[in-house]
């Protein structure tokens, strides 16, 4: 298979019958993190440390921020002109926020899955060979290799494979979903970010999504918004709550489902509020 | 109860008054295809095809305006489409709020909705009469003219429809602004983009006021785009004012293919959204 720099893979080879790690490695830190939309502030002071080769999910209630913060980790707030970020968010060291970072290494570095699937109106091989064509010059048979190990690693090469020269719009919505997925992963990133995944598939399709984030974190770091506190509990090893632009509480996800401890965060994870 | 009732006689009369609105359009578009039909028809021949315009009362065809609708409507869509698409882009992916975007903006809906004949007056004025001499080029400009609002629209509109997230999507991935547009953006909304132009087409190809002032007429076979050329519509408001009954058959006939050649082009349309929905 492709060679892959990760060091907790490494350490997980070596003892794949223990359970994982708890060491964890800092991937990614927020360190007074704000974010406003026009004179919004939308994010106030978050300072949060993602971990590598683990999944974080960001819970809380219908605009508490947590898809704001997640949209910061690529940028993708620099589309529109009046949304703005202070504070650092280090990636490796270097800061993502600063004006003269590259946004397209940052992107290649930093995938991302929306809510929606989001097919490009093309065939579904070229749908992944897209976003690695951006950033690699490969041959015929390496990106043939590419797209086929993208497809198997989203778990979608068996129903694919006989039509990848099909437009990815044929594809069932839980099918588009981990093709975006493919296409995410074939740029071969180091963070995945995903923004409800699964909100608009069915309970079929998002079993197999979730299946899928276990295991992928294996090689990516995954960041997960989402609305549904089973599946943070399911799929996270560390979960953030915000409520209204503030982290509430951070931790590891079994410690902040069983005890919790901060009343606000056990309201709203107990469904007494939110 | 009485609520229930009230809403039904609401609902009934509604409904029958788009249905009177209904007929009312179709029975004057059936009238009006029925009459071309009848007239159209008897003037249909081969000759139609290859023969030049005649003199009064002698043997004669359309060969020579047929060919010159084709080539100043083709050229004419050769040179506002791509004008038009790109002037679209702008509007529909740069400038969303900028000072430049809705001046461009406010401008096209001017231009859009301008009459032709002013099209027409102004080529000449700044063509035709510093050259001195009519001609198809000058035909084409008019027509290009009208083509490039209509293109500029659709092709904004279109942009508008494409979801933010697929754009959002391709930017994720890295890609820069020019390759989102070209390959995501621009493909997604193509069958939309490609509509407004066949219906632009469908629009210039009925046109006669810009080419009056500035194709003019001819009488002859003439590709020369720099003197005089026939085209269908000035041909068909020539002949059919004329007192020659068989000018005016041919007038006749000249306005079935017109109408035949606008049909084609929005049943073409039509397949091509339906297609794209698929």
């Amino acid at each position: 298979m492709i060679p892959f720099t990760n060091a907790l893979r490494q350490e997980q080879q070596t003892g794949p019958d223990a359970p994982p790690a708890r060491q964890p490695i800092t991937h990614l830190t927020m360190k007074r993190f704000n974010f406003y939309y026009g004179g919004f502030q939308a994010l106030k002071n978050i300072n949060l440390d993602v971990y590598k080769s683990c999944v974080t999910a960001f819970i809380g209630p219908s605009g508490c921020g947590k898809s704001t913060l997640l949209r910061a980790i690529n940028r993708m707030y620099d589309l529109y002109p009046n949304q703005r970020a202070e504070g650092e968010v280090l990636l490796d060291g270097m800061n993502v926020l600063d004006p003269h970072a590259d946004i397209i290494d940052l992107r290649a570095r930093v995938g991302m899955v929306f809510q929606k699937p989001t097919p490009f109106p093309m065939s579904i091989y070229e749908n992944i060979a897209f976003g690695v064509r951006l950033h690699e010059r490969l041959t015929r048979a390496q990106m043939d290799d590419r797209v086929e190990w993208a497809l198997h690693k989203a778990a979608l090469w068996d129903e694919a494979k006989d039509k990848l020269t099909q437009s990815g719009m044929s594809l069932s919505g839980g099918q588009q979903q981990r093709l975006c997925i493919a296409r995410g992963i074939a740029v071969r990133p180091e963070i995945l970010l995903l923004d409800e995944p699964t909100s608009a598939l069915d309970p079929i399709s998002t079993a197999k999504i979730e299946e899928l984030i276990h295991d992928l974190k294996q090689e990516f770091t995954i960041v997960i918004v989402t609305h549904n506190m089973q599946q943070a509990a399911r799929v996270s090893d560390y979960t953030a709550y915000m409520y209204l632009g503030e982290l509430i509480e951070f931790g590891d996800t079994d410690n902040l489902f069983i005890k919790p401890q901060n009343k606000q965060t056990e309201d709203y994870i107990t469904g007494r509020f939110g | 109860m009485d609520l229930r009732r009230q809403r039904k006689i609401v609902n009934g009369a509604a409904l029958g008054l788009s249905l009177v609105a209904m007929v009312f359009g179709l029975f004057w578009l059936c009238w009006i295809l029925l009459t071309v039909l009848q007239l159209g028809v008897s003037g249909l021949s081969l000759g139609l095809f290859t023969m030049m315009t005649p003199a009064p009362q002698s043997a004669g065809g359309l060969a020579n305006a047929i060919v010159g609708s084709l080539i100043t409507v083709g050229l004419a869509t050769l040179i506002g489409t791509p004008v038009g698409i790109m002037a679209g882009v702008y509007l529909g992916e740069y400038g969303h709020n900028t000072w430049l975007g809705n001046v461009t903006r406010f401008i096209n809906d001017i231009l859009l909705s301008a009459p032709s004949i002013i099209i027409g007056l102004f080529v000449y004025a700044v063509y035709v009469a510093p050259k001195g001499s009519f001609s198809g080029l000058a035909g084409v400009f008019a027509l290009a003219i009208l083509v490039i609002p209509v293109v500029i629209r659709t092709t904004e509109n279109m942009l508008l429809l494409v979801p933010s997230t697929l754009r959002e999507a391709a930017f994720a991935l890295g890609a820069p602004r020019w390759k989102v547009i070209t390959r995501v953006t621009l493909r997604a909304s193509g069958a939309g983009i490609l509509t407004g132009v066949l219906l632009a087409i469908a629009r210039i190809s009925g046109e006669t006021a810009p080419l009056l002032f500035t194709a003019l007429s001819n009488q002859f076979w003439s590709l020369d785009l720099s003197g005089p050329m026939a085209t269908l519509p000035v041909t068909i408001f020539k002949f059919a004012m004329s007192p020659y009954k068989d000018w005016q058959e041919l007038a006749w006939a000249g306005v079935l293919l017109i109408t035949l050649g606008v049909l084609a082009l929005d049943i073409l349309a039509r397949l091509l959204v339906k297609n794209e929905v698929k």
